[in-house]
């Protein structure tokens, strides 16, 4: 084991694929709250709040904003740093019940983007990820073989995951594994 | 050219042979055979012997309802299949297939002795035989039993193959792809739906693929088969899986499919999975899996030659094979005709329909009588195969009636090569069943149809007891297929063919299914698992009444064709056995999968390296780089222990202890579970779950915090910080992350919706370096960018914010291992960064890294629990001396209630303390029992058991921690723990061996 596994996989390493690959945005929050407070975070970000299972928003900014439950919200910043976007919304949820915490080092992303994304991802992960069912834009929390994730469906063969640092190995490894079913040579 | 094949006609690639051997021999067959077909062209009808009596068996049908002719193919010695289904196995180049259950070869074969024995082996004979002497089981039965039983070998080798699994959607799954699915299938996908269709069989078709004499919309059959295939394969919206076996049927419309995707290839292209497990959630089910013939039982029916009738039309029509040449048919309804029709058409010469029915030709078809007149065929009627003759192969049958007694009359022989068995279709009903719909029976059919659903799901054509022609089949099929658009939200029509039916097609007519049966010497109902009429008698005579019992009792229908041909016959058998209609003897039910499914297709891709996920710290790459030795904590991956050349585990351990106490070391506490509960509720949350008072604990300080379940038992335990008034920093145990996660959530969602708290985990934001040791501070002090950790400014259990050479930290003042202690959590990312910057400034401290094996001794040292090893699930906060973190004021906690029970507090409870062995050199085993007497003879009185055990460098001799039935009030006695070697004497002594004042830690 070489020590490219201190971050996972080590994308870059030759098991990562080129239709796989790591993107890192500059922050990202688990925002947990009431409507209101969900409201108010939505507003000092200046997108609408993704209130509904499978919804996204953000789309057109920097920020992309997932809906994982009734009172959860995951916010990925893609410029914005943790220390500048969390004093910001901390000031706008002032005297507002919730909870704000740093996960930016938590996970990690990948970019999925191949023709076969979706049948990939069907290979562990049970959605219906046709795009009239999980279209474009949609995002939620759901499972990749024995690993939590969270897909956001950036077109129609291009995804976003977010998955745990230490599980990014076994989902890279499994869907390096897969994809030689639908491209042998990768 | 083959013996048996014909110059033209078939489906079968003529313009290249195909070799393959079987049993080592040499053959020829084509593209588009099976290995049935093949062998059947090169006159091979001997193909394997049976289950128990190890009678010599051939090919008796041409699908998966195939219970003889089981073979093991072989690629190579890790790629070798046992008990395939010949008739299933597609020839490719190169095949090579043995039989099996023969020794020492399929012609001669001493396993046939047991047949001699057959009257000493009745049904159950296992249940009655074997029982004494008792030792006998273990030393001579089983092994006995276990070598004569089984069929085929499983390969000793790994797998070398890929198996792929995918989880797929849609509108409508058909299952079977014959006239019916076809034409679902078709209806279906003209709404615009998803559709997926699927069929065990390398070629859609169906029936229709036997069928050269219907025609459809002016096409001939297997031109609108082509049509249909084509239509559906340009609609991007249809997925077609031949090969592909739906197995299972599963609540909620989901369904197993297993796809076989390179076992008919001479060369499979290197990475292609073998193949490829569908689960399939499905808004509408169209079954049309067709029906399965039966065949009749009567003496001698198992003789290579006997073949169902169907079959022998399909390798006819398919592969252009006729498997006999003198051919006599047997039958109980009017399909036998057709098959009658078809052989003296190709050439072959039909003896004789032996028709069980006294007058079977007034509900036949006009023109039927004068067709079997000008071909010459005789029809015997109310007649039966009394018996058939031939050595290895059948050679003649004996035919006659059967008078009012039973007896038979007026028997006679006729010579043949090849008898063919009719013995009625039988919907195949398996994966209705499996769907929990409710079966009924049919009087007319007299068979089981499919009555009320369970899902959301219809079955057509054949399946559901269309029988009786193609247009039937095909209209049904577009009906349901337009149903089922309709029912999943598109607007489907139903298509209308013209058709045109050939004249002779299979109709049911009468089927006089009870009365059909023979009796006799070797009358089999179960080919598989060698199950005779007289068994069944036996069952019944013994007392049994249900079908359930006599199946078990017998174990027909319980091989691993599942009964396909043998369940209906056998349940006729009883019912007129038992005087009863069949519907009251019961029905056996249906279990996935329909065939068998490799195991490796469950497991796909969930093996070597991706069976689980393993998971590896932002300092693993470190702790490879020093040398260590990991051991599996959950999923992760932790450093063990740091051996330096020439040390063992021992060695390493006893100096990474040495390091800790008396300088400092380094460990990777990153696993740890962390929690953040946050809002204005977090204080209350905190108080009702863990056992601990949260409401003094000052922003900025610690505490160890105690988690029961509700029935009072130690859950996990773990450091937890005040971060501010409504924000909590939780640890948890590392095995413990997601459970303790998942019960607060649970207790967050459902019992305490009045808060208003939150949680999340952080486990995997921070990296946490725990540096420990008198010389901790030293350490880190020129580190941490100028904060002030002195005693006074950073107390034991306090928590600070800052930098750690510029990377945002915080620094929790804990321990663990008794020493002076910090945890450093930095980012993940910058773990390794910082934990290099500790290991730099260690170099002239002597900073050593340490594992889990001396994070457990030093611990141990301090008697401080690890939950799991310690604790079992069965140990309360008393008994573990824990009974001070229990927050008394308070109103309740997870796990108050259960603590007042009068039980929780018996004095007799084990209790934890320490043991110190005799002889300290002397380490106990974790695991060992304690007693108080010595010399006991088992089962002796035990009164505990070892938990921890170690040697301790530090104490220069052997601790261990155990649980002792009233341990605390035996501190001082001398208690003992028998071993194979003796009964080693241990002291009792409280539960903490080294600095029990804590001097050590408040420096």
């Amino acid at each position: 084991m070489s020590d490219t596994a201190s971050s996972g996989i080590g994308m870059g390493t030759t098991l990562a694929p080129a239709w796989l690959q790591r993107v890192t945005p500059a922050a990202r929050f688990v925002l947990q709250g009431g409507p209101s407070a969900l409201a108010a975070a939505a507003r000092a970000l200046g997108i609408p709040d993704a209130d509904a299972p499978g919804r996204c928003s953000g789309e057109g900014t920097t920020l992309t904003l997932i809906w994982l439950g009734p009172d959860e919200r995951l916010l990925i910043a893609w410029l914005e740093d943790a220390a500048s976007l969390g004093a910001r919304l901390e000031a706008a949820l002032a005297g507002q019940a919730h909870s704000l915490v740093d996960v930016t080092q938590r996970q990690v992303g990948l970019r999925l983007a191949a023709a076969f994304a979706a049948d990939l991802l069907n290979c562990g992960c049970p959605l219906d990820l046709d795009p009239a069912r999980f279209p474009v834009g949609s995002g939620t929390r759901t499972l990749f073989n024995k690993t939590d994730i969270v897909l956001w469906r950036r077109g129609v063969d291009d995804f976003h995951i977010e998955v745990w640092r230490s599980f990014e190995d076994y989902l890279v490894r499994w869907m390096a594994e897969a994809a030689q079913d639908f491209a042998p040579q990768r | 050219m083959s013996v048996a094949r014909l110059p033209t006609g078939g489906q079968v690639g003529r313009d290249r042979t195909l070799r393959f051997s079987f049993d080592g021999k040499s053959y020829e067959g084509l593209q588009g055979d099976t290995l049935a077909s093949a062998l059947l062209a090169n006159g091979v009808h001997l193909v394997g012997r049976s289950f128990k009596y190890h009678r010599p068996r051939g090919i008796m049908t041409a699908g998966p309802e195939e219970p003889s002719a089981l073979v093991t193919v072989r690629r190579d010695a890790a790629r070798s299949t046992p008990n395939l289904r010949a008739t299933q196995v597609e020839l490719y180049d190169g095949l090579c297939a043995v039989s099996q259950n023969r020794w020492p070869s399929l012609r001669f074969d001493l396993g046939r002795l047991t047949e001699l024995f057959s009257p000493l082996l009745p049904a159950g004979f296992y249940y009655k035989t074997f029982m004494w002497p008792r030792t006998a089981w273990h030393q001579l039965y089983e092994p006995l039993i276990r070598r004569m039983a089984g069929l085929g070998e499983a390969p000793l080798l790994p797998d070398p193959d890929r198996y792929a699994q995918q989880h797929a959607h849609c509108e409508v799954l058909v299952v079977g792809a014959g006239p019916a699915g076809l034409a679902a299938a078709l209806a279906a996908s003209r709404s615009g739906a998803r559709v997926i269709l699927c069929d065990e069989r390398p070629r859609f078709g169906g029936s229709l693929l036997c069928d050269d004499r219907s025609r459809i919309d002016g096409l001939a059959a297997t031109e609108w088969v082509t049509a249909a295939i084509a239509e559906l394969a340009q609609n991007p919206r249809v997925r077609l899986l031949p090969r592909t076996t739906a197995f299972g049927y599963f609540p909620h419309n989901h369904l197993g499919l297993s796809e076989r995707i390179t076992d008919h290839l001479a060369e499979p292209p290197a990475g292609l999975a073998r193949e490829r497990l569908w689960q399939v959630r499905a808004q509408q089910v169209v079954l049309a899996t067709g029906s399965i013939e039966q065949p009749l039982v009567f003496p001698g029916n198992d003789r290579p030659g006997v073949m169902l009738a169907g079959a022998a039309l399909r390798y006819l029509k398919e592969q252009a094979v006729m498997p006999g040449r003198r051919v006599v048919i047997v039958t109980i309804c009017d399909s036998a005709y057709r098959v009658a029709f078809e052989m003296q058409a190709a050439g072959a010469r039909v003896a004789a329909i032996i028709d069980l029915r006294p007058d079977p030709s007034p509900a036949q078809p006009d023109g039927w009588q004068q067709r079997l007149r000008q071909a010459g065929i005789a029809v015997e009627t109310a007649a039966r195969v009394l018996r058939t003759r031939g050595r290895g192969h059948v050679s003649a049958v004996e035919i006659g009636r059967l008078d009012a007694a039973g007896l038979p009359t007026g028997q006679r022989s006729i010579d043949c090569d090849l008898l063919l068995v009719a013995g009625g279709f039988v919907p195949s009903v398996h994966l209705f069943s499996q769907s929990r719909g409710k079966l009924r029976y049919d009087e007319a059919l007299q068979t089981y149809l499919p009555g009320d659903s369970a899902e959301s799901e219809r079955s057509a054509g054949a399946c559901r007891g269309l029988l009786s022609g193609l247009a039937a089949a095909l209209q049904d099929g577009a009906a349901a297929g337009a149903a089922a658009a309709n029912a999943s939200g598109c607007a489907g029509e139903e298509p209308r063919f013209e058709i045109i039916e050939d004249s002779t097609a299979a109709t049911a007519g009468r089927l006089p299914r009870a009365e059909a049966a023979v009796s006799g010497p070797k009358a089999f109902v179960d080919f598989q698992h060698d199950v005779m009429l007289k068994d069944l008698d036996l069952a019944m005579r013994e007392g049994f009444r249900s079908i359930e019992h006599i199946k078990r009792y017998t174990t027909t229908g319980m091989a691993t064709d599942q009964g396909k041909t043998s369940n209906v016959n056998a349940l006729h058998h009883a019912a007129r056995g038992l005087g009863k209609p069949v519907p009251s003897v019961g029905l056996t039910t249906f279990r996935m999968p329909y065939t068998p499914i490799t195991f490796a297709s469950f497991a796909g891709q969930a093996r070597g390296e991706i069976f689980d996920p393993v998971r590896r710290t932002p300092m693993h790459g470190w702790a490879v780089r020093q040398g260590a030795v990991f051991e599996d904590v959950g999923m992760w991956k932790r450093a063990r222990f740091f051996p330096r050349s020439g040390e063992d585990m021992h060695a390493a351990v006893a100096r990474e202890c040495r390091a800790v106490r008396e300088g400092c070391g380094v460990f990777d506490a990153s696993t740890l579970g962390k929690i953040v509960v946050a809002g204005p509720g977090a204080t209350a949350f905190m108080d009702r779950f863990y056992v601990n008072d949260w409401s003094k604990l000052a922003v900025g300080r610690c505490k160890y915090g105690v988690l029961l379940r509700d029935d009072g038992f130690v859950y996990d335990d773990g450091v937890v910080a005040r971060l501010a008034e409504d924000r909590f920093h939780v640890t948890t145990t590392t095995g413990g992350a997601a459970r303790v996660l998942a019960m607060m959530e649970d207790y967050r969602q459902t019992e305490w919706t009045d808060l208003d708290v939150w949680l999340t985990s952080t486990t995997e934001q921070w990296a946490v370096i725990a540096v420990q040791g008198p010389r901790a501070r030293e350490l880190l002090a020129p580190l941490v960018d100028g904060l002030d950790i002195s005693a006074a400014a950073l107390p034991h259990m306090a928590v600070v914010h800052g930098t750690l050479r510029g990377m945002p930290m915080m620094l929790f003042r804990v321990s663990f291992t008794g020493e002076l202690g910090f945890e450093v959590n930095v980012p993940s990312d910058q773990g390794a960064a910082a934990l290099d910057a500790i290991c730099e400034a260690g170099k002239a401290l002597g900073l050593t890294p340490y594992g889990t094996e001396t994070m457990h001794v030093l611990r141990a040292e301090k008697g401080f629990i690890i939950i799991g090893q310690d604790t079992d699930g069965t140990v309360t906060p008393d008994d573990v001396g824990l009974t001070w973190a229990i927050g008394k004021a308070k109103p309740d906690f997870v796990g108050k209630r259960a603590l007042a029970r009068p039980a929780m507090h018996a004095p007799d409870r084990k209790q934890l303390v320490g043991l110190l062995t005799r002889d300290p050199r002397v380490v106990l085993e974790e695991g060992a029992q304690v007693v108080d007497v010595p010399g006991q003879a088992p089962p002796m009185k035990l009164i505990g058991h070892v938990t921890s055990s170690y040697a301790s460098a530090t104490l220069g001799r052997s601790i261990a921690l155990a649980v002792v039935a009233g341990g605390r009030a035996r501190i001082g006695q001398t208690l003992h723990v028998p071993m194979p070697g003796g009964e080693i004497p241990v002291e009792v002594c409280a539960p903490v061996f080294y600095d029990p004042k804590g001097a050590r830690l408040n420096v």
